[in-house]
């Protein structure tokens, strides 16, 4: 963020521009630590996560350059088993769940509303300061005395690891924290904050999709802060909380777990697929197809969500009835899904579609998430679960919906929004290039790893047998594709923030409400309150006669 | 085809009777996941084309769903996932439920090893076990330590074997051969190299096998089981006793027949009891073992619910001992000839 | 925390931050940012609701003996405390609301008593408890119960009475701070959401009290 502050300072044609707007209304460190704006706090949150993202990828990169060979390549065993509960925490914790709605969230949100701000602004800092606590107390936690549980924590594994847990533990508490309170004030701020006129029939639907992700954090988020709390409480008193040894039952922190992180996957997925109705509409300039049903099958997810955990859990020696009962629900969660599929495919269907490089993503994205959700249908039928259950099936299945939808996603509305957010245009044809790094590198990297699986590799394995070496190599491959299209990205984006074209107020032309104050914004937003007399994302000029097609 | 699709998609050898019905599905299952996900994405390319900006004010139609395209994007979907439920759903009670007459073996893991014991007096081993091709094997379970995995690719079978808890599997592998067992629950430093290994043997050669470990030529025998623990020499019925008098069992379970505080051991073994609930229950194996670990859930009528939980206390070797004791104890061969059982020595520098 | 930052602003009369409409709406905000907030403070406990549920399945004797040990009387007495205390905070609300500042600061300062003497007595049961060895894990050695599973009742007794503890004296500190506005004059009959959200809070920390008590205490 300092970046782009300082460039105010520097540059001689946006200090001259008239327009004062969010980002130069205030100078100085002091005036983005102290702020209560959500705009800068969500630019803070973009580069917070943005950081960890680079020291998740990091720790990615290491461990498939480990996978390269069967035996130990370029680390020991204890390291790896460090390594990838880093990438998995740091991903998890501080990138997949705070990334769309911490970033996006929070600056488009009250934009989209027409609000001033989110409902409490303080509250919004104090989120983010927990955040940076939280996370700071993690990652120094598991560097200097590392924790080598995977970021599942399964006890009794991790009351009795010798490795200090406690302030990873800790870390995840707060950020927990940080998310709850970020999801209240979303909720708040949907409910009261809407601009007149604006109904909950005509609320954009990445609010409908913060909506729903907000409802789990608040909800499911407690129970983890209180897990992980257990665990740290138990590894320090050995209470014998989970310790059969004392009477404890480990399985019961496998269900308080996933209670937990079954719904986080919708946190993480969720405002994912809100980006992805906002783009949509936006390139295709079209009304959004089925808006009530992509609306509605949000909060769908977000109840039935609640109710499948247990598919986690198909070999863990809980009863074949309960393993019954988890799948059932689970076929439930993906008709949900399929009926966002549907209704984006349909907007593209007849519309005057501008191919940037958004669409990219969005075509990679719906190829990810049919194949990452229908894979994901596939180990909740139990019978294949027995097979796949901790193998790279699992791994690749949930790296497609986590890295295929979510980060198609995460750059998707980083392009789309880029302009709105710093005013500036990045290079169109170097966005296209490396978007097609993107989709296809991460096609190269975790489709081998569904083999992998299918071939019976166990995760979080430092050593394997030989046989699996082919797969694994071609997956690192595929990797160092993906890391050249992020390099890239990072490239042209520090490029764009520094020396980018001046945008437009609404280069891609959209109708989205956030679009209708300056880009950047100023410092409140709007003006005078705006007042909506149209549902939204409509491509239809005030009295335009336009043909209606039912299909 | 069955083959092809097999290669195709990298899986393992079906060496189990459980691996056919789990690929059949698979097959079904991946091609339509294949057909849906492509067809997604090559839709949405190819309106990318079709529909491509003409020009920039372009005006486009309102295009909504009706009813009918609403019900058919929820049921088609929810049809096909309900149908692979079912299916899935009756392979997983058949995989979940053991067949009668298996073969049992007991299975310890700790970190990270594996180890196996054998009922009825047969040898126990670390990292290799032994079974017979076209016969139930049923494996109970337990864990030392923390949670591991038992996970054999080539059969599809996987099973999480927990600490102060019995789990069960079973399989009847189809095909002799020597198959690779992964744990596939993360254990600590050393999961990646938590390995064994199957040796299915057919039938006949099996018994023999057997038969031979249960003599104790010592020269054919696999590496006994030493342990961290106490190591015994002798008999597993031997070892057995050995236990019960260690954790005091004999305190209130006499072996003469005479009802003490608990059931008498004598004859124990197959009777039928009646329970506080008025329901009978035959004393087999699973009913000795569960109540070593659960004592409250089953009490004989008669007796009072005071017996504290073996749960975390007996590794699976040590029950398995148990229960062989038990059965050995038999009114009518209480004055037997000696016995003729195996006895236990480890192989010097197994490990 | 929602209710602090909704009114941080305000001053001697009820005004709202800039980018509320109007008060209304501000307290509408604020009401609703402090149920989700008791919602997840109530999902929060219902894990070791959770945990004592399945415990208490597989240990139900040893559960059962142990709560026949925990003093009856304390607990009773406390659940009082925390009821009239309870009482005294809704009528300290209605007070403000009329413009009885002093009343309201009476009773507040009653209920801030009432919960010093909750915890009062909640630390003799706990310095009895260490007393006679009714410890959590390892270092339960209690000859009366002997019965497996009476560490885990005791590890889940201080878990939850002592988070309870804990949110009595965030309920506790929250009263303060409205007390002081009260006694300051910053709340009246126009101003009195910070107020009923401290109230609010406090009815949460009673209503936990009240499954607590029958669970550990008479089952």
């Amino acid at each position: 963020m300092s970046q782009s502050r300082e460039h105010g300072n520097v540059d001689g044609e946006l200090a001259a521009a008239p327009e004062v707007n969010y980002l130069n209304a205030d100078r100085g460190v002091w005036s983005w630590l102290t702020t209560v704006d959500h705009k800068r706090i969500g630019v803070m949150y973009l580069v917070s996560v943005l950081l960890a993202f680079l020291i998740g990828g990091i720790f990615a990169m290491a461990l498939r350059v480990e996978l390269l060979t069967p035996g130990p390549t370029i680390m020991g065993a204890n390291t790896y088993n460090r390594m990838f509960t880093l990438h998995g925490v740091v991903m998890v914790f501080m990138f997949m769940i705070p990334a769309i709605p911490g970033v996006f969230g929070n600056f488009m949100l009250p934009l989209m509303l027409g609000a001033k701000d989110v409902a409490f602004p303080r509250l919004n800092l104090l989120s983010l300061y927990l955040y940076w606590t939280g996370a700071t107390l993690a990652i120094s936690g598991m560097i200097m005395g590392g924790a080598d549980t995977g970021w599942t924590f399964y006890a009794p594994y991790s009351t009795t690891t010798p490795e200090t847990l406690f302030p990873v533990l800790l870390g995840v508490f707060i950020l927990g924290f940080s998310s709850i309170l970020t999801g209240l004030n979303f909720i708040v701020t949907i409910h009261t904050l809407r601009a007149p006129g604006m109904g909950w029939m005509r609320m954009p639907l990445f609010v409908w999709s913060i909506y729903a992700t907000s409802i789990i954090q608040v909800l499911a988020t407690p129970v983890i802060g209180l897990t992980v709390m257990l665990v740290g409480i138990e590894k320090i008193g050995g209470f014998g909380l989970f310790d059969a040894t004392k009477g404890g039952d480990p399985v019961l922190f496998e269900h308080m777990f996933w209670f937990y992180s079954h719904p986080a996957v919708y946190i993480m997925v969720l405002p994912s697929m809100g980006v992805v109705s906002e783009c949509i509409p936006a390139y295709a300039r079209k009304n959004i197809f089925g808006y009530k049903m992509i609306a509605y099958s949000s909060l769908g997810i977000a109840f039935v969500g609640f109710f499948a955990w247990g598919h986690h859990m198909f070999v863990s020696g809980q009863s074949t009835f309960e393993d019954g009962a988890f799948g059932v629900i689970s076929m439930f969660v993906g008709v949900f899904t399929a009926i966002k599929v549907f209704n984006w495919v349909g907007t593209l269907y007849r519309g005057s579609i501008s191919v940037k490089a958004p669409l990219v993503y969005i075509c990679g994205f719906l190829f990810f998430i049919v194949f990452g959700g229908m894979t994901g249908i596939a180990v909740a039928t139990v019978s294949l679960d027995v097979h796949w259950h901790d193998t790279y099936f699992v791994i690749a299945h949930f790296h497609f919906i986590m890295v295929g939808a979510v980060i198609m996603a995460f750059l998707m509305a980083l392009h789309y929004w880029f302009p709105k957010m710093f005013g500036r245009m990045y290079h169109e044809g170097w966005a296209m290039t490396a978007a097609g790094f993107i989709v296809l590198g991460f096609n190269a990297t975790f489709i081998p790893q569904f083999l992998l699986g299918n071939a019976g590799m166990p995760r979080r394995y430092y050593m394997y047998p030989e046989r699996f070496q082919a797969l694994n190599v071609a997956s690192t491959a595929g990797s160092s594709l993906l890391a050249i299209g992020f390099i890239i990205i990072l490239i042209y984006l520090v490029f764009a923030l520094v020396r980018g074209k001046r945008s437009v107020d609404n280069p891609w032309d959209s109708r989205g409400y956030e679009w209708m104050t300056a880009s950047p914004p100023s410092k409140h937003n709007f003006d005078e309150t705006p007042i909506i007399t149209q549902d939204a994302h409509s491509y239809q000029k005030p009295g335009e006669e336009v043909e209606h097609v039912v299909i | 085809m069955n083959d092809l699709m097999r290669r195709l998609l990298f899986l393992p050898e079906q060496a189990s009777t459980f691996a056919p019905a789990v690929d059949h599905l698979h097959y079904f299952v991946i091609a339509v996941t294949m057909i849906a996900s492509l067809a997604t994405g090559l839709v949405a390319v190819g309106f990318l084309f079709k529909y491509r900006e003409r020009t920039a004010e372009a005006s486009t139609p309102i295009v909504s769903p009706s009813v009918k395209f609403e019900l058919s994007v929820i049921i088609i979907p929810l049809f096909f996932f309900l149908l692979w439920f079912v299916q899935g759903y009756r392979d997983y009670v058949w995989y979940t439920t053991p067949p009668a007459n298996t073969t049992d073996i007991y299975v310890m893991a700790k970190k990270w090893m594996w180890k196996f014991s054998y009922g009825g007096g047969g040898p126990n081993a670390i990292g290799t076990i032994h079974v017979p091709a076209d016969r139930p094997v049923r494996l109970l379970m337990t864990s030392r330590d923390v949670i591991h995995s038992f996970f054999v690719p080539e059969f599809r079978i996987k099973q999480d074997v927990l600490p102060g808890r019995y789990t069960e599997t079973w399989f009847e592998a189809t095909k002799p051969g020597r198959y690779q067992i992964l744990c596939s629950q993360y254990c600590g430093t050393w999961h990646s190299q938590m390995w064994g290994e199957i040796v299915v043997m057919p039938g006949p050669e099996f018994d023999e096998w057997l038969a031979d470990q249960k003599r104790g030529a010592l020269a054919n025998r696999v590496d006994t089981g030493t342990d961290d623990g106490p190591s015994f020499h002798g008999s597993i019925v031997e070892y057995g006793k050995k236990i019960a008098m260690a954790q005091g069992c004999l305190k209130c379970h006499s072996v003469t027949g005479e009802p003490h505080i608990g059931p008498t051991w004598l004859d124990l073994y197959d009777r039928r009891e009646t329970l506080e609930t008025g329901e009978t229950v035959v004393a087999d194996e699973a009913y000795l073992t569960d109540s070593m670990i659960d004592p409250r859930a089953k009490i004989v009528k008669g007796y009072k619910p005071v017996m504290p939980t073996f749960k975390g206390r007996l590794a699976a070797p040590e029950a398995a001992a148990l229960v062989e004791f038990i059965k050995s104890l038999r009114s009518t061969s209480l004055e037997n000839v000696p016995s003729k059982e195996a006895v236990y020595e480890p192989v010097k520098g197994a490990r | 925390m929602s209710s602090s930052d909704a009114h941080a602003e305000e001053g001697g009369l009820p005004h709202h931050a800039h980018h509320f409409e109007s008060q209304a709406q501000q307290d509408g905000a604020a009401r609703l940012g402090m149920w989700l907030f008791l919602g997840t403070e109530v999902l929060l406990f219902a894990g070791l609701f959770l945990g004592y549920t399945v415990y208490r399945h597989f240990y139900h004797e040893a559960f059962h003996e142990c709560s026949r040990h925990l003093s009856l009387v304390a607990g009773t007495t406390n659940t009082i405390v925390l009821i009239t205390s309870s009482l005294s905070v809704a009528i300290a609300y209605d007070a403000v609301k009329k413009g009885k500042n002093k009343v309201a600061a009476a009773l507040l300062v009653f209920t801030i008593l009432c919960a010093i003497g909750f915890l009062g007595i909640k630390s003799w049961e706990y310095w009895v408890k260490f007393q006679v060895g009714e410890l959590p894990g390892k270092w339960y050695h209690f000859s009366e119960v002997t019965a497996p599973g009476a560490n885990l009742y005791y590890t889940i007794y201080f878990l939850s009475t002592g988070l309870h503890a804990f949110h009595v004296i965030v309920g506790m500190s929250v009263l303060l701070w409205v007390l002081k506005g009260v006694v300051k004059g910053k709340y009246g009959p126009k101003n009195y959401v910070a107020v009923e959200l401290g109230g609010l809070y406090w009815h949460l920390v009673d209503l936990v009290w009240i499954f607590l008590f029958p669970l550990l205490y008479l089952i």
